[in-house]
């Protein structure tokens, strides 16, 4: 044990994930966390796809993969069938998936499994799009993004949209809910771990820098993740029992802009369109300070 | 026990006592009263199951897959847009070998929307992987879900089956069926013993990416899965017959007075029965008329049909579906293993349609008087 985690590793390297992904980190250190006596589902997805070409695999748990929306969905048959041969208290039952197997397709099944109350840890590694087949917008994708479905051109500019706020979604039915951030990976090992200790489905939902489809340095997924962190975009913060708890706050935040300009696809945006992102940040930064500050049950 | 009952309630029992510990279901789209029983089954204390209740048909078989997974027996039901819904997880059920049965209450797919029975539903997803089998009556409907898990759970085969029961004309007919007792089906049906589940002492990967490399073998294992179910649904339809004193042909094909027969009509599901009748009515006349029933779609007994067809002068196949532009599905498939028999297609039944009497007598003089013909019954 190091600093409380296992020395083991769950997800053996010699994976296909690209130099500098930021979901390897992740999974590395949500399955430590998870621990042994864990059973992993799989939504379709990058991290599905580089970690299984038969007959090799990189998963040292047992592992499901079924398809791309319906993760949730075969995890509540998990989650039945251990429930009925006596071992659900023993087994963790952890489902990953992206954003777009999250946020886009996989979202009925996950509200379904959220509403039935299946027993089980919801971790969407969150690289703001569809970066297993080529960089395609999803519905977490931020505003101006430049992707291959909404490139960045001279009359539309990026995505139009902002990205829809899946943890707020999540805690409308009534679960545990965390953000985290691969910055802050004590944080993030806490929240994994309480995840388990909780009845029904909990979601955490992190920061998932891609290069490739960020157009950002390779040896930058944690700087990118901190800077997510000092300047807001991705706040620190729990759900717990309805009620919103700020985990960490920057000592020093930092302007949007700083965090933008790690990245390609933010590279044409004018200064109009960062200052009105760096407007929206801030407004959701005061809806999710006020709420926590209140200490009202909201959810 | 002899009991009138309704075809859906005779499946909820039979699925009971094959002891499933997972239902995962949708009640809509459209369902049966099935799952209801099967509810009220667990309600009582009947039946000591976890029923999940889906958002979808989609997430009910994914979750079906998930328990199955995870190495438990595992039951739902299904019919018609329901089933369309889970066209993408039938295949991966199949594909992942994982032995779940489902009942299929044959029924029209949109558009127009149209709730009543035909067998487009099932027939749409024939090469969907999983064993077909379409029955006759409530009997053989509760007969055939206890011998489709031991069929699926075979070593030898572990592949999903598809129990099809036409829709309104027999999953709501009430019939008067023999429900065999619980301790001959637990002789019969012996406990569930998955070979490769999820457990934490032996991790396994479940669901690889096959490169163009090793995908078109698993599909060929798939493929020989089905080859050599064709023996073992012969075996257990004996065995049955062994245990219950009834069994359905060969288990694969039932043919009716089909010996010494000139014509014959090819058909499945309930319709046979109307079927029968008009034979039974013609023979009296001095027509040689029989039937070959396929009982089992998927795998296709090739051979089976081929050796039954043998002596007849005309065939008519009644089509309960459409392969739009090309014919009745089960038409193209006779005809493909019987290219020098004059074989004609008719398609009746469909949305609701009932087929009558009249209508297969009409389909017998088509395969008199017509040559390798396509005719509509509106």
């Amino acid at each position: 044990m190091i600093m409380g985690l296992p020395e083991e590793e769950y997800f053996a390297s010699g994976h296909r994930a690209c130099a500098g992904c930021g979901a390897a980190i992740i999974l590395r250190h949500a399955l430590k966390a998870a621990g042994p006596n864990t059973i992993v589902v799989s939504a379709t997805g990058c991290m599905e796809v580089v970690s299984s070409p038969y007959p090799e695999t990189a998963w040292k748990l047992p592992w499901l993969h079924v398809a791309f929306e319906n993760a949730a969905a075969a995890a509540s048959g998990i989650d039945a069938a251990l429930k009925k041969m006596g071992k659900r208290d023993s087994v963790n039952i952890l489902v990953i998936g992206g954003d777009g197997g999250t946020f886009d397709i996989g979202l009925q099944a996950l509200s379904g499994a959220a509403e039935r109350g299946n027993k089980l840890t919801y971790l969407c590694y969150d690289n703001e799009a569809y970066m297993n087949t080529g960089i395609q917008r999803s519905g977490a994708t931020p505003k101006y993004a430049s992707t291959t479905t909404t490139p960045y051109g001279l009359k539309i500019h990026g995505k139009t949209q902002f990205p829809k706020n899946m943890p707020f979604i999540m805690a409308s039915h009534g679960c545990y809910v965390a953000t985290a951030n691969i910055s802050e990976f004590m944080d993030f090992q806490a929240k994994m771990k309480k995840s388990f200790s909780k009845p029904g489905v909990s979601y955490i939902q992190i920061l998932s820098p891609c290069p490739p489809g960020w157009k950002s340095q390779t040896d930058q997924a944690v700087k990118i993740s901190q800077l997510a962190f000092s300047s807001r975009v991705t706040p620190l913060y729990e759900i717990e029992d309805g009620r919103i708890k700020i985990s960490k706050e920057p000592v020093k935040p930092v302007p949007v802009s700083e965090y933008l300009k790690t990245q390609q696809r933010f590279s044409q945006m004018s200064a109009e369109e960062r200052a009105e992102i760096q407007k929206f940040v801030d407004s959701e930064w005061g809806k999710i300070s006020g709420l926590a500050k209140s200490g009202l049950k909201i959810f | 026990m002899r009991k009138l009952i309704e075809t859906s309630d005779a499946v909820a029992q039979a699925a009971m006592l094959c002891r499933p510990l997972v239902i995962p279901m949708y009640p809509i789209t459209p369902q049966t009263h099935i799952v209801e029983k099967l509810a009220s089954l667990i309600s009582d204390g009947n039946l000591d199951a976890e029923m999940i209740h889906t958002e979808s048909e989609h997430s009910a078989m994914s979750a079906a897959i998930g328990a199955s997974a995870a190495g438990v027996r595992v039951f739902t039901a299904t019919a018609s847009q329901g089933l369309a819904l889970m066209h993408e997880v039938l295949f991966i059920a199949s594909g992942m070998r994982f032995p779940i049965v489902m009942a299929v209450a044959n029924r029209s797919l949109s558009a127009p929307i149209n709730i009543w029975n035909d067998q487009q539903d099932s027939i749409a997803e024939r090469d969907s992987g999983w064993i077909q089998f379409y029955v006759e009556t409530a009997q053989e409907a509760m007969d055939t879900t206890i011998m489709a898990y031991k069929i699926a759970e075979n070593k030898d085969v572990l592949l999903p089956v598809m129990i099809c029961i036409d829709g309104f004309t027999l999953s709501h007919v009430f019939e008067p069926v023999d429900i065999p007792e619980q301790k001959a089906i637990d002789r019969f049906l012996p406990k569930y013993e998955p070979g490769d589940k999820l457990d934490v002492k032996n991790p396994k990967s479940f669901g690889p990416i096959a490169f163009p490399d090793t995908f078109a073998g698993f599909r060929k294992m798939q493929d020989e899965a089905m080859g050599r179910s064709i023996d073992i649904i012969k075996n257990v339809n004996s065995e049955f017959k062994k245990a219950f004193s009834r069994s359905y042909g060969d288990g694969l094909v039932e043919n009716y007075m089909i010996e010494d027969a000139e014509y014959a009509i090819v058909a499945m599901g309930s319709a046979c029965g109307t079927a029968r009748a008009v034979i039974d009515e013609m023979r009296k006349k001095g027509k040689k008329y029989g039937m070959i029933r396929i009982k089992c779609m998927r795998p296709f007994p090739r051979e089976e049909i081929i050796s039954a067809a043998k002596p007849l002068k005309g065939i008519a196949v009644l089509d309960r579906n459409i392969g739009l532009g090309a014919g009745g599905a089960l038409f193209t498939e006779i005809k493909a293993i019987l290219p020098e028999k004059n074989v004609n297609d008719i398609i009746l039944g469909l949305g609701g349609k009932d087929i009558t009497i009249e209508d297969i007598k009409k389909s017998f003089e088509i395969a008199e008087k017509e040559n390798s013909s396509t005719q509509w019954l509106l």
